[in-house]
């Protein structure tokens, strides 16, 4: 704590006094590698030193930032950390209790972060009641993705339930269709996992089961519906899914192959990239049953020397947030503005549809974490439910033995 | 020599047409395995010549309709490794210098160990050889976070110094179990005549056993480069922005989760990543086998 | 003073390397040790916590597939790639005229790593997109090979991948062992009539032990290590059908923040690189000694 109030007292000190004699540097740590996602972050570079700053690019893709993650645990253990790293959901809490983030209270004060994002997602963001990470975008995950002649061709609408979900993946099955484009890698298959969760038990199931933990809830004859509905979904995946990536899943609904996908919003960008129209090309809904699961990207201060650096923490945190990074970002990257003051005129029609959700829900309290991409839960935890997940998709387990292995795994990952 | 080939025209058993039948089938047998080996090369081959429509839209083992060298141009000098987009040239110069000084410093480091340890033994060699092989097996990623912390102590985190002082740490044991082995070989006696001649210790090293050993030097510069230039596990763990090398921007280009697949960038990247070690087989292959022969492997 | 650095000089030269081994080496095992009795999460905590870590370890069936994977994927790994590198050796020396293009090709793989390969091998291996529809593609409608996606085979398809890469390196021991045969021994053997494949049984493969011996221990290395080969061709699927004890050690330590259960599985690996190693140096060395 002592250490962590001379950080305050000397961060508070450099922009008072030196900001303006140090150049702000800031070395950055993040996954986003490729085509659309570098874009993304070339647009934040471009603001940062156009306001004086010095960016060094360290970027380390692979694994959904597994590889960064291994990167940064040398880095912090060898008294080199980043300045800047992408970071995000509890692990901003956990890397805080190891006393290496920095604060930028200060910052976020003085913009004003509190009024302009959502009550939930600013909790992200704060350590203890300081201010530590600043917010990105808003990826929702509970999406369901169509192709919209395959859905005209077999007369079925988006489905509301997930009745009616399977009612069409049968329909859709007789008529040689593959209902499912599915990738079986054990974040995909978390990711409709949560999904299904969400759906069949609701917004407070969800909240009890995978972000509370709750053990009845973990065991409950809800969870086992769940597992079967699981079950019913491995049938209208094609059998090749083992292994595939997301994006020839979305190429598969591009070309008719199959008719549905269930995938957070960056599949909105494969789409794009082919040319494809929302909502003439492709369809996009949120997935059966009412709530949001969102995954936050962010990044999180490190502690480090040199006014210049810590110079280059401020200015980052205030531009990542300014609504015109949030807004040229998200355009880019097929998500929505963390902040809910930005004009949404030139987002597409998905992009709306997440905003004014993300508005209704986080008013109505069910505005949740998503817990496969590493929102809900630490590491641990998260990696022991999805481990079940993965092995019951691929596997003939019964649901009610997911059950109690999902209660086993969960109470041996503390 | 193992020479088979010419008694079997002696065996009076076997008639001439039988024996080109078996020498076809061998060739044969050859090739089929010729083919299993040379698979995956050219599937990356002929993928990284074709435009990503044909991909998408045709069958992956396909030859291209039409050749574009493209995907390499963007591979080397255009892909996007992170905001920059500059391919993989920049990191291929990092991998170069890190590979070269360190396979020369384990590799001479090695020799000096494997002639203690083969000809000058002490009390107690034997047990340091032994210790310092059971090195070999330890798999990497135990070392990473301690090592991350020593480096950081040392002042060294994040540089190429620090890079190629981890690969000279961990490729000891092997550069000193090849030169051990090799060594071995060597006639005690021609160390103790050149002693009783007043030849020194490092003299006899450098004068006698150095010119002896080019065979054994080329294999372990083949070894020792490739594991070097192929790390990935150190090069993203003790690396810092500027100093990466070559094997995590290839990474970086390939593995992004959440953006588009160009398969045809990729393919080539990987290619541009693995050439110097492809070329250091193909050129160091031949000795490779001779060095193999003159003594590593009589264990 | 110079007198006695000449007569030192031998264990001067071999001392850093020696003290770099201690504390990179053992050092660094001690450390695991002393890590996995914590219950470190994020980063190491040095409070001793009892053997809960190894207690977790067991309890979880995601280590017993890795485990049992390891022994599947290194008998048959270092079984198939050593018969199928002696038989390649023996392929190859019998007077063959492209020796040097047919041995290269066999070789190469070992240039390349799993990262660059990785993909092209997952594609050849998918049944929708490699071989199974290209044979299809051929007028076969019921071939199948499925074993990628089958949470039972798909440790199998590692297998292949791995033999692919190593075999070509055994071929090249065996080849050179083949090649320090003596001459004379064999002629004498063919003069007396003895068939060529008594020749090689009898004769040339038992004068290769210590060999089989190298060839094994690079095997049992490589199998031990094996981490790149999973990560790029199944990422440890179906489910975690494909987990060996490396990349669970991985996952635990660095995706999943839980550090003290990443060391308790590095030490049962260390231990199974102990059982296997140790006899090999005791013999090594006291051959050496005679």
């Amino acid at each position: 704590m002592k250490r962590f109030a001379f950080a305050t007292v000397s961060t508070l000190a450099v922009v008072a006094g030196s900001s303006v004699v140090a150049e702000p540097q800031a070395e950055v740590l993040h996954w986003w590698t490729s085509g659309g996602e570098a874009k993304s972050v070339a647009v934040l570079q471009e603001e940062f030193a156009s306001n004086g700053g010095t960016w060094t690019d360290m970027p380390v893709a692979g694994g959904g930032g597994d590889a960064a993650m291994t990167a940064l645990r040398a880095r912090v253990l060898s008294g080199n950390a980043p300045t800047a790293v992408q970071l995000k959901g509890p692990a901003i809490q956990e890397w805080y209790e190891e006393g290496v983030l920095a604060d930028i209270s200060n910052v976020a004060e003085a913009e004003g972060w509190a009024d302009v994002l959502p009550a939930s997602i600013a909790g992200h963001m704060m350590c203890e009641g300081t201010w530590c990470a600043a917010p990105v975008n808003v990826h929702r995950i509970d999406w369901i993705w169509a192709n919209a002649d395959v859905l005209a061709a077999n007369d079925i609408e988006m489905p509301t339930t997930w009745d009616e979900f399977n009612a069409a993946a049968e329909k859709l099955q007789a008529a040689g269709v593959i209902p499912l484009a599915h990738g079986g890698q054990a974040w995909q298959d978390a990711t409709v996992f949560e999904a299904v969760v969400m759906g069949i038990g609701g917004p407070e199931f969800y909240q009890k089961a995978l972000v509370d933990l709750d053990p009845e809830a973990l065991t409950s004859d809800t969870m086992v519906q769940v597992f079967d509905q699981m079950r019913t979904m491995r049938g209208y995946v094609d059998e090749n899914f083992s292994g595939r990536d997301w994006n020839l899943a979305t190429a598969m609904v591009m070309n008719g192959e199959a008719a549905f996908q269930i995938m957070g919003d960056w599949a909105k960008g494969e789409f794009l990239a082919a040319g494809k129209k929302p909502g003439e090309d492709f369809l996009c809904a949120s997935t059966p049953g009412d709530g949001y699961l969102y995954n936050v990207d962010s990044f999180a201060m490190f502690e480090v020397e040199g006014d210049d650096n810590r110079a280059g923490q401020e200015l980052l945190a205030k531009l990542i947030v300014a609504p015109n990074f949030q807004e040229v970002f998200n355009l880019n990257k097929g998500s929505i503005p963390a902040r809910t003051d930005v004009a949404l005129d030139a987002f597409d029609i998905c992009a709306k549809i997440s905003a004014e959700d993300m508005g209704t829900t986080s008013a109505g309290g069910s505005l949740l974490p998503s817990y496969a991409h590493g929102m809900a839960l630490r590491g641990s935890q998260s990696g022991a439910i999805t481990d079940v997940v993965t092995a019951h998709f691929n596997s003939d387990m019964s649901s009610a033995d997911a059950v109690q292995q999902l209660a086993d795994a969960v109470a041996n990952s503390y | 020599m193992t020479d088979l080939s010419m008694p079997q025209t002696q065996t009076r058993s076997q008639s001439a047409t039988g024996k080109i039948a078996l020498r076809w089938l061998l060739y044969v047998l050859l090739g089929l395995f010729a083919l299993y080996y040379l698979m995956p090369l050219f599937v990356m081959l002929t993928t990284s010549l074709k435009s990503l429509e044909e991909i998408r839209t045709g069958s992956l083992i396909s030859l291209p309709r039409e050749v574009s060298f493209d995907a390499w141009k963007t591979a080397w000098s255009g892909a996007c490794t992170g905001i920059q987009c500059e391919g993989l040239r920049p990191y291929f110069w990092n991998s170069v210098l890190i590979a070269v000084p360190a396979v020369f410093l384990s590799t001479l480091i090695g020799a000096l160990n494997g002639y203690v340890v083969a000809q000058w033994r002490f009390k107690g060699a034997n047990i340091i050889f032994s210790l310092m092989l059971f090195g070999c097996f330890i798999p990497f990623q135990v070392v990473l976070l301690p090592m991350a912390r020593l480096l950081g102590m040392m002042g060294i985190a994040g540089t190429i110094p620090g890079l190629i002082f981890v690969h000279v740490i961990y490729g000891l044991g092997f550069t000193t179990l090849f030169f051990r082995n090799y060594y071995v070989t060597i006639p005690a006696e021609l160390t103790k005549a050149a002693r009783v001649d007043g030849a020194g210790f490092l003299r006899i090293f450098w004068s006698i056993f150095l010119p002896l050993s080019l065979p054994i030097i080329v294999v372990t510069v083949i070894w020792q480069f490739t594991q070097i230039w192929n790390d990935f596990l150190f090069g993203v763990s003790f690396s810092q922005a500027g100093t990466q090398p070559v094997t995590v921007a290839l990474n970086n280009i390939v593995n992004s989760t959440t953006g588009v697949k160009e398969y045809n960038v990729d393919m080539a990247a990987a290619i541009i990543a693995g050439l110097p070690t492809l070329l250091v087989y193909v050129v160091a292959g031949k000795y490779f086998i001779r060095g193999l022969t003159a003594g590593s492997v009589k264990g | 003073m110079s007198e006695w650095l000449e007569n030192h000089l031998p264990k001067v030269v071999l001392a850093p390397s020696f003290i770099a081994v201690l504390i990179f080496v053992y050092g660094f095992i001690g450390w695991t040790a002393w890590v996995s009795l914590t219950r470190s999460k994020l980063l190491p905590k040095y409070e001793i916590h009892g053997f809960i870590q190894y207690e977790r370890l067991f309890d979880s069936p995601r280590w017993d597939t890795a485990i049992n994977n390891l022994y599947i994927f290194g008998a048959l790994f270092i079984v198939i790639a050593m018969v199928l590198g002696l038989l390649l050796a023996i392929l190859l020396d019998q007077k063959i005229r492209v020796e040097g293009v047919i041995r290269t090709i066999y070789l190469y793989p070992m240039a390349l790593s799993m990262i660059v390969t990785g993909t092209a091998w997952k594609w050849i291996l998918n049944p929708g997109l490699g071989i199974e529809s290209m044979v299809q593609g051929w007028g076969f409608p019921n071939f199948e090979f499925d074993w990628l996606v089958n949470p039972d085979y798909a440790i199998y398809t590692i297998v292949i991948a791995a033999i692919w890469q190593s075999s070509g390196f055994v071929m090249a021991l065996f080849l050179a062992g083949l090649r320090s045969v003596d001459g004379e021994i064999i002629k004498a053997a063919q003069v007396d009539g003895i068939p060529t494949w008594r020749i090689y049984t009898a004769i040339i493969i038992p004068s290769m032990a210590p060999i089989f011996l190298s060839a094994f221990i690079v095997l049992a290395h490589l199998a031990i290590k094996s981490f790149d080969l999973v990560i790029a061709l199944t990422g440890g699927g179906p489910g975690y059908a494909t987990d060996l004890p490396a990349t669970y050690m991985y996952a635990m330590a660095f995706s999943r923040g839980d550090i003290g259960q990443a060391a308790s599985s590095a030490m049962i690996m260390m231990l199974v690189v102990f059982a296997i190693v140790v006899p090999y140096l005791y013999s090594e060395l006291r051959a050496k000694n005679d």
